[in-house]
């Protein structure tokens, strides 16, 4: 099922992001449906201090390749427009940069290599290594918790709030999304 | 901005923000003064402001309307609880629970500027005519001094002002002299299963009433489906106070936040002469008015009271009678759920739209009325689901889809009968963020109400049975818990010996002040209580005007 344009504006509105952003005018980066090495992982930064916007692009794009069910496409472009609403001047996207930075200090470290680079098994032990699989989600707290706030659940909220998302479990119009007041009186499709 | 985190939290004194503009000193002049801006104090406030100088003073913040669907990832996301929604809790709200049962006070409020319709479901029901008469009809509490016919105007004109989208297909409801200001919201996929299990066996389903817009309506947009109406509704489809504060400020009203009310000083003719109140500033300040409505909800109106004792009061401002904080009540949850083997599509909105009033009149000294309720809300939602448990990827996509899709479940609401010994005090030894005891809550629950939970349940699960529903639970008395509806604490009465106000919801000790809550109610009905708050709110603005004219 193809992520699109609706979806990521949908997972936006659904948390308050559209705020300022006009959605869209970012060039998004090419998705062919997944796989390492897809995005080229070019970005300038160079794994020390914050990360710039491109590499938490990178990062988080990376990360949604696993997080996200097989049957989903089209990730890069809907996680890249996900993030022009949340990389805002908020307390949010300092959070989002500060976990992102500790997911590429860990990549770094444990395989030589930014998240991006890494295979998805490599990605998947790398969030359980982190203990972002079993952490709670928690804004204030341990490395794997914030981890877990800010990257995680941050896309795992994104992807099912979005009526694509939605749609993959079997309701097109899931909390947070505005989808109407009629698809409630409708039947199964 | 985005991020639920990024939302300032509302129970600490230095989230002012750029706060120190606001004037929050008193206004010279005021003829009345409103304790709380709920829909209540709002009702009443909006009525008066065009005639009269009115000022509101409430104990809690004013929220950005730009931050809802901050607030409404809160709710989604479960790092935050309930109460972190709209930012209660904390010392300013802190409580004692002594009673039998456990009462999550933090959970039944918010404290602000539209009070706690900001976090209400919305559902909303005229009282039925027996519930006026309880005592007499039922052999139950008390009667109350008031009627439904002397309500029913002002029912009409509450459900006007908060926008109420309804039919007139419900046999058993009061009658009622036009429809409701807009059509009810359509019956759910869920609601056509349920249809064919109730009349297999002669259970009538009818619409109820929503305060929640089914097309736009002052000014207002229709609902959207957010489907996050409890806590937070994004869109304003839903009512919420916020609507009359605005409303009463364009017409002139002076509504300030941040503002407790620690006490009422009053007169040696037994008038109440000033309303004490803190700021963020550390500032004390004293407004003056001809006349006061207490509108501070069920639990904070009796508190008010009991903190302002004085010689001439001893046990509480307007406690004469003695009952101030007595009679404490709540609407009791009976519910089951479980699950079919077909998809039922619940949660995609928030709210329900079929009930059953039909067993609601046949209350008598031993079964409380109660009334049905056919949830759109049944089990789960996937996207909070999601973001829990250690999977993800395919695995996750799997749980959800075991996890949803198939749950039916139906509640219900029953009243508890009047009791002495379930009340509000003040707790002997903890004080709040100012320096004020804190309330200390005693709830109990008598047997009536636990048997009629008992005779709901039956109902349910039969009706669940029917369907062909594996049932996997069932709220009873052992599990029961509160609707968040509080009652009973401040009735009204005739009688000054009986009650604290009376039939117009005057103190019956002091001459120039009004409540305006469902604190006044002797007994309770199982309806959910805010239009009849707000009807009695209009019902008090017009007592207000009428003997300030006089005065
Ligand atoms: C989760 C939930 C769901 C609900 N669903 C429904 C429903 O579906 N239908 C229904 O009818 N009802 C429902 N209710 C109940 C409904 O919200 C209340 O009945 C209604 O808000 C009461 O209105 P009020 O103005 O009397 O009090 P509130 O709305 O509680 O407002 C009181 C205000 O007074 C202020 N205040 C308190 N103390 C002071 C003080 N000392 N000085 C100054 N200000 C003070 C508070 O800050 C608050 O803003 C629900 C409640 C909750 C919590
Ligand atoms: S479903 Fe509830 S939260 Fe959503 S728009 Fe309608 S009323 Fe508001």
């Amino acid at each position: 099922m193809e992520l699109t344009r609706r979806d990521a504006a949908a997972a936006l509105a659904a948390i308050g992001a559209t705020g300022g952003v006009a959605l869209g005018v970012r060039r998004a980066t090419d998705d062919r449906g997944g796989g390492p090495g897809d995005d080229e992982a070019d970005a300038a930064w160079d794994g020390e201090g914050p990360p710039d916007d491109e590499a938490v692009r990178e990062a988080m794009t990376a990360v949604a390749r696993v997080l996200y069910p097989e049957e989903v496409s089209g990730i890069g472009a809907f996680v890249d427009r996900f993030l022009d609403g949340r990389l805002d001047g908020s307390a949010h996207a300092e959070g989002v940069r500060a976990a992102v930075a500790e997911v590429e200090s860990a990549a770094r470290s444990w395989y030589d290599a930014p998240v991006a680079e890494l295979s998805a098994a490599e990605r998947d032990d790398l969030l359980r290594g982190l203990g972002a699989d079993t952490a709670e989600e928690d804004p204030g707290g341990t490395a794997a918790e914030r981890v877990r706030f800010f990257v995680v659940n941050e896309l795992l909220l994104a992807l099912y709030s979005s009526p694509t998302g939605g749609e993959l479990v079997g309701i097109e119009n899931p909390q947070g999304y505005a989808g109407g007041a009629e698809s409630y009186q409708e039947g199964p499709r | 901005m985005s991020g639920a985190e990024s939302v300032g939290d509302e129970r600490s004194e230095a989230e002012g923000g750029a706060d120190e503009e606001v004037d929050r000193t008193p206004v010279p002049d005021a003829d009345v003064c409103v304790v709380g801006a709920g829909p209540a104090g709002a009702l009443v406030a909006d009525r008066l402001a065009g005639d009269r100088e009115v000022v509101v003073l409430d104990a809690g913040p004013r929220f950005d309307p730009a931050d809802r669907l901050a607030r409404q990832e809160r709710a989604i996301r479960p790092f935050y609880g309930r109460p972190d929604v709209w930012g209660v809790g904390g010392a300013r709200d802190a409580h004692e629970n002594a009673g039998d049962w456990f009462y999550p006070l933090n959970h039944a409020r918010v404290k602000g500027i539209g009070g706690s319709t900001l976090h209400w479901q919305g559902m909303v029901m005229r009282l039925h005519e027996d519930d006026f008469n309880s005592g007499t009809e039922r052999g139950v509490g008390p009667d109350w001094p008031v009627d439904y016919a002397d309500l029913r105007p002002y029912y009409a004109e509450a459900e006007k002002e908060l926008g109420v989208a309804g039919a007139s297909d419900n046999p058993y409801a009061p009658p009622r002299e036009e429809p409701h200001p807009m059509p009810a919201f359509e019956p759910s996929y869920s609601d056509s299963l349920f249809a064919e299990a109730c009349e297999e066996l002669g259970i009538d389903m009818h619409s109820v009433p929503n305060a929640r817009n089914s097309e736009p309506y002052d000014d207002r947009s229709p609902c959207v489906g957010y489907g996050t109406c409890q806590p937070v509704c994004p869109s304003g489809a839903k009512y919420d106070a916020t609507v009359h504060v605005e409303r009463a400020e364009e017409r002139g009203a002076t509504v300030v936040d941040r503002a407790p009310v620690e006490r009422l000083e009053h007169d040696g003719d037994d008038r109440v002469t000033a309303a004490v109140y803190a700021t963020p500033d550390g500032e004390r300040h004293r407004q003056a008015a001809d006349a006061f409505v207490v509108a501070a909800g069920g639990v904070e109106t009796p508190r008010l009271l009991l903190l302002s004792d004085s010689d001439r009061y001893p046990d509480g401002l307007a406690n004469g009678s003695g009952h101030v904080g007595e009679f404490f009540m709540d609407h009791l949850f009976a519910g089951a759920g479980g699950t079919l083997d077909e998809e039922t599509r619940q949660n995609h909105v928030g709210f329900y739209t079929s009930a059953c009033d039909q067993f609601y009149d046949e209350a008598d000294a031993e079964q409380a009325p109660f009334k049905l309720e056919f949830f759109n809300y049944a089990g789960p939602s996937p996207v909070e689901m999601a973001l829990t448990g250690d999977d993800w990827g395919d695995p996750l996509l799997e749980r959800l889809r075991d996890g949803y899709g198939n749950h039916v479940a139906m509640g219900g609401l029953v009243e508890q009968a009047p009791q002495a010994d379930s009340r509000i005090t003040l707790a002997d030894d903890r004080t709040d963020d100012r320096g004020n005891p804190v309330p200390q809550m005693e709830w109990t629950v008598g047997e009536r109400a636990l048997d009629t939970i008992e005779r709901a349940n039956e109902i349910q699960v039969e009706i669940l049975e029917e369907l062909g529903a594996d049932v996997e639970w069932v709220a009873g008395p052992d599990a029961t818990g509160p609707a968040y509806h509080h009652m009973g604490t401040t009735r009204m009465s005739d009688d000054p010996d009986s009650g604290v106000v009376d039939a117009d919801c005057r103190t019956h000790d002091l001459d120039n002040c009004w409540i305006a809550s469902s604190s006044v109610f002797p007994t309770s009905g199982a309806m959910n209580p805010t239009l009849t708050i707000a009807a009695l709110a209009l019902r008090v603005a017009d007592d207000v005007e009428a003997r300030l004219s006089g005065m």
